[in-house]
């Protein structure tokens, strides 16, 4: 009977896939095409042809009249660069230390008041971000850290409440048995010990989970960014400064610039993530199974 | 999610307080001169037996606390219920600056925690002082300054560890939201602005506005805006979710080549930065986008579609980009759990002579939702909020002189919050929408968490 079957089954297999195959390159073409138009479009020249909206894709003529327009003088886009290059790099390192610390102490440490902590910044969590965002932008005036200072300012305000962050972390952490703990504290170890000698190295999928995760987010912060550097040209970071393009009138033409600045930002962040899209999957994995 | 087991017996806090207060008395009244002086010299008794460092900390938080209130606290304290009564005023050229509301209601917070920690503190050098003598009248030995210390990298590592997130958190979370949820009741918005202006208490007003109906209120707009919310993150929610693991299950299914191909085009959406790709769509939908342009050119419209103008469309246009956007991270999430099922559930619902839809039905959704269900919590209250995808393809527009406050058709409760506090500077209003935001994520939260299969039945698919 089995052997019967197996004729008309992979007939069938063979129709739906088929199928198959036309829903994903469908797929493809749909997930890819702003991609491609995004390309076509930062090779158009502002000048010789026209930066703003036009109803074709390929350009009549490749140039890279957009491209030379960032490195010129005429724009700070390679300080803006530079600007969120500094930032994603200080808030993957800090974020990073932070919220492992975090982790091991409420995974592994139980300590008076760890259930009420535990509780209080799921409820503070709830709380929309942006609510208190006149009262940090405050406290960063008080410290020098607006307008000029928006840079430091910026990591200072991503860093200081990323520990309630831990989630996923701590999941991972609760994974690793307890008992490699106990058996290193019987030969001695004190608990940094345990926490950085047999942790952390334990932990690398999640390390860098976590520094990825930390890197990509100041790529697109626009909101507090926005806020922080305000009419300040020089601290702005790439998305601050270029949804200003966007949003400027169409005559000017700043929209092709926009799409070759665009590329530069989105290659870099996207040869990085593929790279490490690996220890992605297993943290965002994780993370939703664990909440 | 952090899971939080009632098993431990609760006393009432009365009881807690009661407790506390007998062992302050009793420790007082039966302990030695040194406990005495501790009561006022913090840390006295602690350096006088010879635990030189844990003394010096009590002493050193004692004299931080008298510096602060002398210099700093008390003077904002004292204005606190009045936010400030001398107004700021121009003499001649110069202008003299009165009291500044925004400082007093600040400092004013920050001066009631300090001093609610500081009798903690207090409270922690009586125990200190109680456990001490307790020991030294059995007869043991104080254990040395240097272990003390080496405790913070031991027992005592969970302090070191988390000193410094909770500070931060403490100073850029928890400070500036209970500022925030203060300003929801005084009158703090454009006309009152400080150093210039004074602001000060206004009770329930802010409130009754958000829900007066009247031409003025607020309560139209804010039902419009919190229904479209709550749309919003539905469809953004179960649509991504339902789709993305079609996907996972198309690219999972027997026979197809090219797998990693196929994920990896869709995990560039998630790759690239959103504001690249969803300004760059914003446009392409435009009136003079390709989109449009093409259409056109071909003859099928004859003037463009209002993909951003019509309220109804923008909001069709923001979900089924945000398809866009959510497919990949639930098939990536999926195909991890997919290949957890079980292949025998499979093998035996095949001899049972059951097709691929009824398994579909059966096995592969039930223990989806079973296993996921934390994530759909998670990202329902993560769309609840999700400024990227509203603000950077419409701004909240099309707007209407229906809404109050600037409100457009498809902002979200975020998106207006940030509207109020960066274009209208309605500060009062930002702060009350924002405790609204707060409490509808806080009842879907719990409310959803309790009805959580995983939650219920921990044990249901193992």
């Amino acid at each position: 009977m089995k052997e019967k079957n197996t004729g008309s089954m992979s007939r069938n297999r063979a129709i739906s896939n088929f199928f198959a195959y036309i829903v994903l390159v469908l797929i493809s073409i749909i997930w890819l095409f702003p991609f491609f138009g995004l390309i076509m479009q930062s090779f158009r020249s502002y000048k010789s042809e026209y930066g703003g909206m036009v109803d074709y894709i390929v350009p009549k003529r490749f140039s890279l009249d957009n491209y030379r327009f960032l490195f010129t003088k005429e724009t700070n886009f390679t300080q803006w660069y530079l600007n969120t290059v500094i930032i994603a790099v200080a808030v993957a390192i800090l974020q990073t230390i932070i919220v492992l610390c975090v982790s091991y102490a409420l995974s592994r440490m139980r300590f008076k008041g760890r259930e009420l902590l535990m509780r209080f910044w799921l409820i503070l969590g709830m709380f929309p971000g942006f609510l208190t965002m006149i009262c940090l932008y405050f406290l960063l005036k008080q410290l020098g850290l607006t307008q000029a200072g928006a840079v430091p300012g910026l990591i200072l305000v991503n860093v200081a409440s990323c520990g309630m962050g831990y989630y996923v972390c701590k999941g991972y952490f609760d994974t690793i048995p307890k008992a490699l703990d106990e058996a290193a504290r019987i030969d001695g170890a004190t608990r940094a010990q345990i926490f950085i000698q047999m942790i952390i190295p334990l932990s690398k999928p999640i390390v860098i989970y976590t520094a990825l995760v930390a890197f990509m987010a100041p790529w697109c912060d626009y909101i507090f960014a926005s806020y922080v550097a305000f009419g300040h040209d020089k601290s702005y970071n790439v998305a601050v400064a270029m949804t200003r393009w966007v949003w400027t009138n169409d005559y000017q033409g700043y929209f092709t610039r926009f799409c070759a600045g665009g590329i530069l930002v989105a290659v870099p962040v996207t040869i990085l993530f593929m790279c490490l899209q690996k220890y992605y999957v297993e943290g965002v994995t994780g993370g939703a199974v664990k909440g | 999610m952090a899971r939080v087991h009632g098993s431990k017996i609760k006393k009432p806090w009365t009881r807690i307080l009661g407790e506390n207060l007998a062992e302050i008395g009793a420790t007082v009244a039966t302990g030695d001169w040194k406990t005495k002086v501790s009561c006022l010299i913090l840390g006295f008794g602690p350096i006088m037996r010879g635990q030189v460092a844990k003394g010096l900390i009590f002493l050193l938080l004692e004299v931080a606390f008298i510096a602060y209130m002398a210099g700093f606290g008390a003077e904002y304290l004292s204005k606190f219920s009045t936010l400030g009564t001398v107004a700021t005023q121009k003499v001649g050229r110069k202008t003299v600056y009165g009291d500044n509301s925004f400082l007093i209601l600040l400092f004013g917070i920050l001066t009631i925690i300090i001093i609610a920690l500081f009798i903690l503190v207090w409270r922690m050098n009586l125990r200190e002082n109680y456990v001490e003598e307790k020991l030294l009248k059995e007869g043991k030995h104080l254990p040395a300054n240097r272990k003390f210390l080496a405790s913070f990298l031991d027992e005592n590592f969970d302090k070191t560890l988390l000193a410094l997130p909770c500070l931060g958190i403490f100073v850029f979370t928890v400070l500036p939201i209970i500022f925030m949820i203060c300003v929801a009741f005084t009158n703090y918005d454009k006309n009152h602005q400080s150093p210039t202006n004074l602001f000060t208490w206004v009770g329930l007003a802010n409130f009754r506005s958000l829900f007066s109906f009247g031409s003025n209120g607020f309560g139209s707009t804010f039902l419009t805006v919190l229904l479209w919310t709550l749309i919003w993150a539905f469809f953004a929610t179960f649509i991504d979710y339902f789709l993305g693991l079609a996907v996972a299950l198309l690219i999972n299914k027997k026979g197809i080549k090219f797998k990693k191909l196929w994920r990896t085009i869709l995990v560039l959406t998630i790759a690239v930065p959103q504001f690249v790709s969803l300004l760059y769509i914003m446009k392409m939908f435009g009136n003079d986008g390709i989109v449009n342009g093409y259409l056109m050119k071909w003859g099928w419209i004859s003037s463009p579609i209002p993909f951003w103008t019509n309220p109804t469309l923008a909001k069709v246009m923001i979900v089924v980009i945000n398809i866009w956007v959510g497919i990949p991270y639930m098939m990536l999430i999926a195909t991890g759990l997919l290949m957890n099922i079980p292949e025998d559930l499979y093998e035996s619902a095949r001899m049972d002579g059951a097709n691929p839809v009824q398994m579909f039905f059966k096995i592969t959704l039930p223990y989806m939702l079973f296993v996921t269900g934390p994530f759909l919590l998670t990202s329902f209250t993560g769309n609840l909020n999700n400024f990227n995808v509203i603000y950077l393809l419409t701004q909240g527009r099309p707007q209407s002189v229906k809404l109050t406050g600037n409100a457009g058709y498809t902002d979200l409760l975020v998106t207006w919050l940030y509207k109020m506090t960066v274009n209208d500077t309605n500060y009062k209003m930002a702060a009350v929408i924002g405790i609204m935001v707060f409490l509808v994520t806080a009842v879907v939260s719990l409310v959803v968490y309790n009805m959580l299969p995983s939650v219920k039945d921990e044990e249901g698919f193992q």
